[in-house]
């Protein structure tokens, strides 16, 4: 039988792929001509619509993959299917209630949930009903939990934690002190990204598995160490997002030593999975391998990144600079995003095929991606790198003046971001057509 | 239950103990911080920061949207300040927005500022460099 809700779920998060990265494009042009369209597209909308929809494309895709590969690979049989069709209800419907908070500039949230915080009532209501469906599954029909069972009930359960944290602020105990509200903030924004992280990573342990044909990379120990290590970080690492704010050192210490791990994590594991992989095994879903062999390029781009500036030395000056949002783009672009693609094109694989003209055209998508991915990135970076030195060694000049002499290289963070949305649209809308088909037949 | 399933389920109890324990310390500890308190005042403009997204642009400790400056000290920086402040929220300057607060608005904006500036520093230009990497910040009014 078919799983349409988890189907709707892709198409949902598919759909939100391509607006996001089109609300992306509106905040940048902010940067190139702000007096042009500030009334109709105001930046501060803008990154909110954006982030936003980018992120729900994160969630939504993980977790129609996860109800998928319950069902229709693995032949479980869900605890409730009303539970996960409710899951669906709820979220598509608290998204539009997000999209007219955000229209109405009912905005009384916070960074990256910037929504009316009502709207976290039937969020978190949603993960509830996935964590229930989930456990209730998993605990009866499964006996010995390969790791990435253990890392996507671990996801739900911090997705609740973190939902919870990130609204604290509304006790007035927390948000009349500046400096613990802002710590607790940013403490809730790592287990945020930690959990979609323990999400995401699972599907690329379980399609590695798939795709290698043998469950050892899910059993073995190493796997187990490294999730209790990405466990430890999700816990006690958030603070390198806080070293300048004057907290007691000792949160900043020890996030300092937690930090300093991380990143080896998956790009090990991918590294010994891709040489043990058999020639043979690869041709049974090239596209999904094709697509985490790039995952391991941006893990190692970004492994360096993240690991220079979690040195507090280091971080000092690339804090508050756009390097932390290269940071963050070239994470969930380059990694999270190529995962989840590859799950989606492992999906596709079990419900349909492409002819070679299409996978040749998502081949083609998918080193588009890559290039401009990486001087989208790079722009950003040089960005960072010139505000870090007007910060610390020029600021006789105004803020604007810095800002105009970036014109251009936002131009170029302009322009490669059109072209990633182009990539992202090739790859993206083949993928699109054949999940529509697939639920209309 | 397996005997490996056991043993994770042992790791992860211990993880969530010091995880609950280290929660602990984060929700109450206080120290570094003068004054310890918003007001009243100090609250409605913090209200009025996030209902009007002016973290979207604007950082405080680095933290937020990188279209506008950074306004950790903008309250106490040299020819800046209370009126410096107000006057932007006016003017609409670049891509920052013309906003329509009254004057009491505007006050408790400023107030709220104020008490972000009385925190701490950002840029925290005397920090102390060591050789392992790490950064002794200056905290304000130390004690
Ligand atoms: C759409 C983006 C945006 C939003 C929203 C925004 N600002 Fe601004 N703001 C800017 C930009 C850009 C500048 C710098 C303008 C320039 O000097 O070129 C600025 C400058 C300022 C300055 C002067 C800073 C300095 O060092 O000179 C203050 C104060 C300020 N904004 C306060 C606020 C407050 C308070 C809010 C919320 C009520 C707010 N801004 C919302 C974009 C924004
Ligand atoms: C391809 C076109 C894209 C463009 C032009 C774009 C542009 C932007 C801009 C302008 C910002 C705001 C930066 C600031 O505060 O000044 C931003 C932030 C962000 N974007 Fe994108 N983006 C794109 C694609 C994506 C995609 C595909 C993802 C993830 C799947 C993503 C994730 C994020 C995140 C998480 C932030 C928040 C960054 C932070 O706070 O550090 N973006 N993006």
């Amino acid at each position: 039988m078919k799983n349409k809700a988890a189907i709707i779920f892709l198409i949902t998060a598919l759909l939100a792929l391509l607006i996001g990265v089109f609300f992306g494009l509106m905040a940048a042009l902010q940067y190139l001509i702000p007096e042009f369209l500030k009334e109709i597209i105001p930046f501060h909308k803008m990154r909110p619509f954006h982030v936003t929809t980018v992120i729900t494309w994160i969630v939504l895709s993980a977790t129609g993959s996860i109800y998928f590969y319950l069902t229709q690979v693995e032949k479980l049989k869900l605890f409730s299917n009303k539970l996960m069709k409710l899951h669906l209800g709820i979220f598509l419907i608290t998204g539009l209630g997000i999209y007219l908070s955000y229209i109405f500039g009912k905005m009384d949230g916070r960074e990256y949930l910037a929504f009316t915080h009502i709207l976290t009532i039937p969020i978190l209501f949603g993960w509830l009903l996935f964590g229930i469906n989930y456990f209730k599954t998993m605990l009866k029909q499964i006996n010995n939990w390969p790791v990435y069972y253990w890392m996507w009930g671990t996801g739900i359960v911090f997705m609740i934690i973190h939902l919870t944290e990130a609204h604290l602020w509304l006790f007035p105990y927390f948000r009349e002190h500046v400096i613990k509200d802002l710590t607790v903030q940013w403490k809730s924004y790592g287990s945020f990204v930690g959990s979609w992280n323990m999400l995401v990573y699972g599907i690329s342990i379980y399609l590695m598995s798939k795709i290698k044909g043998d469950d050892s990379i899910g059993r073995n120990k190493l796997s187990f160490f490294f999730y209790f290590l990405g466990l430890t970080n999700l816990m006690f690492g958030w603070a390198h997002h806080t070293y300048i704010v004057p907290t007691l050192p000792w949160i900043r210490f020890v996030a300092y030593g937690v930090s300093m791990t991380e990143w080896i994590i998956l790009g090990y594991m991918i590294y010994e999975w891709k040489k043990n992989l058999s020639q043979t095994k690869k041709e049974s879903y090239p596209l999904t391998y094709k697509f985490l062999v790039t995952t391991d390029f941006w893990i190692f781009i970004n492994l360096i990144l993240a690991l220079l500036f979690s040195i507090p030395a280091i971080n000092f000056f690339t804090h508050g600079t756009h390097i932390t949002v290269a940071h963050s783009m070239g994470t969930t672009i380059g990694i999270n995003t190529t995962i989840l693609l590859a799950s989606l094109l492992f999906i596709i694989s079990k419900i349909s095929i492409f002819t070679k003209k299409q996978e040749k055209i998502i081949k083609r998508g998918l080193w588009g991606f890559n290039i401009t991915l990486f001087l989208f990135f790079t722009s950003l970076l040089i960005a960072g790198a010139r505000r870090s030195h007007w910060m610390y060694a020029g600021n006789d000049t105004s803020f604007s003046s810095m800002q105009d002499s970036l014109f251009w290289v936002y131009m170029v963070f302009f322009v490669f971001g059109m072209a990633l949305t182009t990539s992202i649209s090739i790859i993206g809308l083949p993928i699109l057509k054949k999940l529509i088909n697939y639920l209309r037949i | 239950m397996t005997k490996k399933t056991t043993y994770n389920f042992l790791i992860i109890t211990i993880l969530i103990t010091f995880f609950a324990v280290f929660n602990g310390f984060i929700y109450t500890s206080n120290e570094n911080e003068n004054p310890v308190k918003l007001t009243e005042q100090a609250m409605h403009g913090q209200r009025l920061w996030q209902e009007n997204n002016c973290w979207s642009c604007h950082q405080t400790y680095g933290l937020g949207g990188y279209l506008g400056p950074d306004l950790t000290n903008i309250y106490s920086a040299e020819n800046k300040g209370p009126s410096y402040i107000k006057a932007f929220l006016n003017s609409g300057v670049k891509a920052m927005p013309k906003f329509n607060f009254s004057e009491e608005e505007k006050n408790a904006l400023v107030t709220y500022l104020k008490f972000i500036d009385s925190t701490g520093y950002y840029p925290n230009y005397k920090a102390k460099f060591k050789s392992n990497g790490w950064v002794e910040l200056e905290y304000k009014n130390e004690k």
